[in-house]
């Protein structure tokens, strides 16, 4: 059946196109963008229109330490990454545990936080439009962060079984884009929640 | 081995249980098997959306007629909008670049092949969750049934307080499913198109319907992520208590509207892009010259891509917003018109000095030509908000989108279908009943739209069970029905044609329509990778190169 | 397989030309027919938004046939210059089997054919933002009527506050002499999800959206009934939610005024009917102006034998229409609000005949 293909000249030059893994990674970075900006142009819409309830400014503690800890957890991952690039798989494994150590003990301080929002101040998703706003996009974007902690304990648990190399870097360097896509989300979270929508 | 067993000969397959077969199919990550199966529910759903309009039709054929109930003609036209946006315009589109952008550019399968069947599990998933309400809708106040609000779901009328019941998360939930889906596919299409084109194949090299398709998948991440956003936002507040949309507590109803729209204005151009590149393909083909003005042709789509995103308020004219912003998306929205404008222009000057030949793919694309620029002239006419105040929400923008998307989109699909049906199946589809199709199609495409454009300037409201009688709608609304009926005719000639041709079609070969394009270099249907070696080009029309050595496009390119 | 049959098409597409140019004759004539029938003077029946009687309706119309003219124009040329070629370059069997000249583009032609239509872009939107500034930022006149228009499903509440009136579904409005204009203003609001007010005779529509207030003004010039209805789908009847204007003479208006202004009838005759009406639901929902009723998620009942309809234009005013609506509303609107209210035969036919006296 195939035996009638048209002939076509063979290819001997260099042709070079860009990582489909990269590719296909920033493209769902540019849509997950296109989500988290009508969340914040929510957010924005709604600062000073709830009809009752706690205000930003009355219950707001703005989280420096686990911001530090999550702004850090990118420099630790792209470091694992020049690491792993170069053979140095302990060190590698290290600074990724310390990277998903780091995340986690973000989620942690979101955790302590919404406690306290709710136990202390009575503030939930249903209490008023900072509430249902608040949640909605600080908890997309953590859980985001879950998302991501789950892909780096994945490569965590292979890494440890001695699986990963370095021609994995591509691949793991994919992952990290993602990781600093979500503490850049935090950086545009962080300064409309607590600091322009106060 | 069995992955061979692409070529669809049934002397060959007769020989292995059916259970096999379907079991391959269901695990392909196959891009040529995987688009067939997009297609197929496609034009499963295709029925299913066109018996809803014969329902909505029959019920409006006269006033006060009692064919439905109110309850029932809300859900009825809920989900034929619904199911033919999502589950048969977005898969058909879909399935056709799944099956021919790595084709025509000389790679062996999508970027990504697993993704491609989960993509496509989703979306399917999606649509059999939003037919399942029928049976499955009743919530807690016995209100449950298929959704009844609009494909748009205005706020608040699909909260919890006016929607009670399940109703509208079906649609919520199967919308997000087949979103993430239609997420998962752009990704990959730009993916293929960016990474995995054959030496030589630079980006203005590419075939039109490649470039056509990264464009549209990039709008795809724009403009169905906000819809996924704002669907969140409505579960939140229908099932967390939240008040995105919740007008008692301070929310807007406008905010829905707003996300809604910035995801459906993009989405209408998401749509019809990719007719665009059927046409872009056949037009040429059959004109036997090349596109005119490749590089303006890929230049407006992206201009209209770019454009389309900041027209959306064009469909919220009578919410009363202010008269600066009214004017502002009233330019954006004539703008748009000048690159779609050019597109027309420029496939009319392919026709131009061409040797036009009127085989039913031809047929189909000129349909299309006048039919979408009526389309866009009617569109032009919205764009101008005080007439819109009279236009929007009545029977004229009924005409003017479905002459849009049946007169335009469905046309061109309709030719593409003619077109690489060789192609896939390795038949030639039946010519004669091509042509009848396209007549019976045409006239009754022509008898519901164009006078559809009446009632509405008569004062016909959209969205309603019936209508008072003695307003000049009655034997308007009666004959729109009647060319209903032809359509619904022409479309079982249809696929009759399919169906008939599958078994006794004409032996198509490799080049049937002695096309230019790498898709035409290999058998009919194609091996199951594709080209026994990775071609390389040298121009935008590789076949021409290789009829023509004397006079090659790469000696003008 | 080579392409050829080429004469016997062009045949057939001459006949087809044909058939498709038929048809769009039949559709003109149509559209002529319709349109003529819409301008009919008598009870404005046909609501055309060709047929203009209010001044935002004529500045729209005065646009479309600007925007017409240039659409139609261009649909013209661009459909001469398609059919043309479509004729002129078929292939013909007989001729040579070469391929025409492949030409690649032309830089002129596209930039003709890209600055031009931003020039008639350019001139439809100046047109444009004309008619809008001129509608939605005119300036309101002295003797302007102001009204409250509040959208609910599936019925009109109005409100004139300076009048101190509260009506439902027929709007009644002054007319307005072009040398001392009369305008109506309203307000539009909504009690619960999406509407909007069309009436397409006196004006584009406006929507009717909770929490948010929107403006229209209609400035009539001739007297008469005016039909629309809502234009946003709102529910179940969305269908049957009608609007009457009834346009009056000044005379006509300051009597239908008055008459609204006064409390329900008081005569005593129909005692036990009232008397159901304030002990039973019926006052939950609706307000009779002297009575006990003061509900508000229904129409303003007082003067309901004032109005040509019930149920937002869905049954005409009859004491047979009334007893069975509010026996079984769903006999004549399926989904709407109003719950049947379960009264026994005597009953209905007192509370009826009460009603009947509510002019």
């Amino acid at each position: 059946m195939s035996a009638t293909t048209t002939p076509l000249p063979e290819s001997p030059v260099a042709w070079k196109l860009p990582y489909r893994g990269r590719v296909g990674m920033a493209c769902l970075i540019f849509a997950e963008s296109a989500i988290f900006t009508i969340f914040v142009v929510a957010y924005l819409y709604y600062v000073g229109k709830s009809l009752t309830g706690p205000t930003p400014r009355e219950v707001l503690d703005t989280p420096i330490f686990y911001t530090i800890c999550l702004l850090s957890s990118s420099l630790t991952i792209h470091f694992a990454g020049k690491l792993l690039e170069r053979g140095r798989r302990g060190a590698f494994l290290l600074l990724w545990l310390l990277t998903i150590a780091l995340g986690a003990l973000f989620l942690y301080g979101t955790g302590q936080e919404w406690h306290r929002l709710i136990y202390e101040h009575g503030l939930t998703i249903s209490t008023n439009l900072f509430g249902t706003t608040y949640y909605s996009l600080v908890g997309l974007h953590a859980f985001h962060v879950t998302a991501g902690l789950v892909m780096l304990s994945v490569v965590l648990f292979f890494g440890l079984a001695g699986r990963v190399g370095p021609e994995h870097s591509a691949r793991v360097d994919v992952l990290s884009l993602y990781w600093h896509f979500v503490d850049a989300v935090w950086v545009v979270v962080f300064t409309v929640v607590y600091v322009l929508g106060r | 081995m069995s992955s061979d067993a692409i070529a669809i000969q049934p002397a060959e397959a007769a020989g292995r249980p059916w259970v096999e077969t379907l079991h391959e199919w269901v695990t392909t990550v196959d891009h040529k098997r995987l688009g067939i199966l997009y297609i197929l529910y496609a034009l499963f759903f295709l029925v299913i959306g066109g018996i809803e309009a014969t329902v909505i039709r029959i019920q409006l054929m006269r006033p006060h007629n009692d064919f439905v109930s109110p309850q029932v003609f809300n859900r009825m036209f809920t989900m034929h909008g619904t199911t033919m946006i999502f589950f048969v315009a977005m898969p058909v589109l879909f399935g056709f670049a799944n099956y021919l952008v790595p084709l025509m550019i000389g790679a062996r399968d999508m970027a990504f092949p697993r993704l491609n069947a989960f993509s496509f599990w989703l979306t399917a998933f999606g649509g059999l969750l939003l037919y399942f309400s029928f049976v499955g809708g009743n919530g807690l106040y016995g209100a449950g049934n298929a959704p009844d609000v609009g494909w748009w779901a205005y706020a608040p009328l699909a909260s919890r307080a006016f929607s009670p019941g399940h109703s509208s998360d079906y649609w919520t939930i199967a919308l997000l499913a087949s979103g993430f889906g239609s997420i998962g596919t752009a990704i990959n299409i730009i993916a293929t198109i960016i990474s995995m084109r054959c030496p030589g194949m630079k980006l203005s090299r590419m075939p039109l319907l490649a470039w056509l398709n990264l464009v549209m998948s990039g709008m795809v991440l724009l403009a169905i992520t906000p819809l996924s956003a704002a669907q969140l936002m409505l579960l939140v507040d229908r099932y967390l208590g939240g008040h995105f949309f919740d007008t008692q507590a301070g929310g807007s109803a406008t905010l829905w509207m707003h996300f809604f729209w910035i995801f459906g204005h993009p989405e209408v151009y998401v749509l019809i892009i990719p007719c665009f590149a059927f046409a872009s393909e056949i037009i040429p083909v059959f004109s036997r010259k090349p596109i005119f003005g490749y590089p303006v042709m890929v230049g407006a789509t992206v201009c209209i891509a770019f454009v389309s995103m900041s027209v959306w308020a064009h469909h919220m004219f009578t919410i009363g917003m202010n008269s600066y912003a009214n004017s502002f998306f009233t330019i954006t929205t004539m703008a748009v018109g000048v690159p779609t404008g050019i597109k027309i222009f420029n496939w009319l000057g392919t026709m131009w000095g061409g040797k036009i030949q009127f085989k039913t793919p031809m047929l189909f694309c000129i349909g299309f030509l006048f039919q979408f620029l009526i389309a866009g002239l009617t569109g032009i006419m919205m764009a101008s908000s005080p007439f819109d105040w009279q236009l929007s929400g009545s029977y004229f923008v009924v005409a003017h989108f479905h002459y849009v998307i049946v007169g335009g989109i469905l046309f061109a699909l309709f030719g593409a279908f003619y077109y690489w049906y060789p192609k896939i199946t390795g038949r030639m589809l039946n010519e004669s009943l091509g042509k009848l199709h396209f007549w019976l199609f045409l006239v009754g495409f022509h008898v519901t739209f164009d006078l559809m454009h009446i009632p509405g300037l008569l004062g016909m409201p959209r969205r309603i069970y019936t209508y008072e009688p003695g307003r000049g709608w009655d034997t308007l609304n009666f004959l729109v029905t009647i060319g209903a009926f032809i359509q619904g005719i022409a479309t079982v000639v249809f696929v009759a044609n399919l169906i008939i041709s599958y078994f006794k079609g004409a032996m198509a070969g490799n080049d049937p329509w002695d096309a230019w394009t790498l898709e035409w270099s290999v058998s009919s249907p194609p091996p199951v990778y594709n080209f026994a070696s990775i071609p390389r080009v040298a121009s935008r029309r590789p076949l021409w190169d290789l009829k023509h050595p004397e006079d090659p496009d790469s000696r003008y390119e | 397989m080579r392409i050829g049959e080429t004469m016997c098409n062009a045949d057939r597409r001459t006949i087809a030309s044909r058939a498709v140019g038929l048809l769009i004759l039949l559709a003109g004539v149509l559209l002529a027919a319709s349109l003529c029938t819409a301008s009919t003077p008598v009870n404005h029946q046909v609501p055309s938004i060709f047929d203009p009687h209010s001044t935002p309706a004529e500045s729209i119309r005065h646009l479309s046939f600007f925007v017409l003219g240039i659409t139609g124009l261009i649909f013209l040329v661009v459909f001469s210059l398609l059919s043309y070629v479509v004729v002129k370059f078929r292939s013909r069997v007989g001729g040579a089997e070469r391929e025409p000249a492949q030409v690649y583009g032309s830089t002129q032609i596209e930039l003709a054919w890209t600055v031009i239509p931003i020039l008639i872009v350019a001139v439809l939107f100046l047109a444009t933002a004309r008619v809008i500034h001129g509608i939605q930022d005119a300036p309101r006149p002295a003797g302007a009527v102001e009204l409250t228009a509040i959208g609910h499903q599936f019925w009109w509440e109005f409100r004139y506050p300076e009048l101190g009136i509260v009506t439902a579904n027929e709007l009644h409005i002054p007319v307005s002499d072009p040398g001392h204009r009369t305008p109506t203003f309203l307000k539009l609001l909504s009690a619960d999800t999406d509407h909007s007010f069309w009436v397409p005779q006196l004006a584009g529509k406006t929507d009717l959206i909770p929490n948010r207030v929107n403006d229209m003004w209609l400035d009539p010039h001739e007297t008469g009934l005016f039909l629309g209805q809502c234009a946003q789908y709102c529910g179940t009847q969305h269908a049957k939610m009608l609007l009457r204007v009834y346009v009056d003479s000044p005379e006509d208006f300051n009597a239908w005024v008055r008459e609204q202004q006064q409390p329900a009838n008081q005569d005593g005759k129909e005692a036990a009917g009232r008397h159901i009406f304030e002990s039973t639901a019926c006052l939950n929902c609706h307000a009779i102006a002297g009575t006990n009723g003061t509900g508000r998620f229904g129409p303003d009942l007082t003067h309901l034998m004032s109005r040509r309809t019930i149920a937002a234009g869905a049954a005409e005013n009859t004491p047979e229409n009334l007893r069975l609506w509010i026996q079984n509303p769903d006999a004549i609107k399926p989904g709407s609000l109003m719950p049947a209210m379960k009264l026994s035969d005597a009953e209905l036919d007192a509370l009826v005949r009460y009603l009947e006296t509510l002019r």
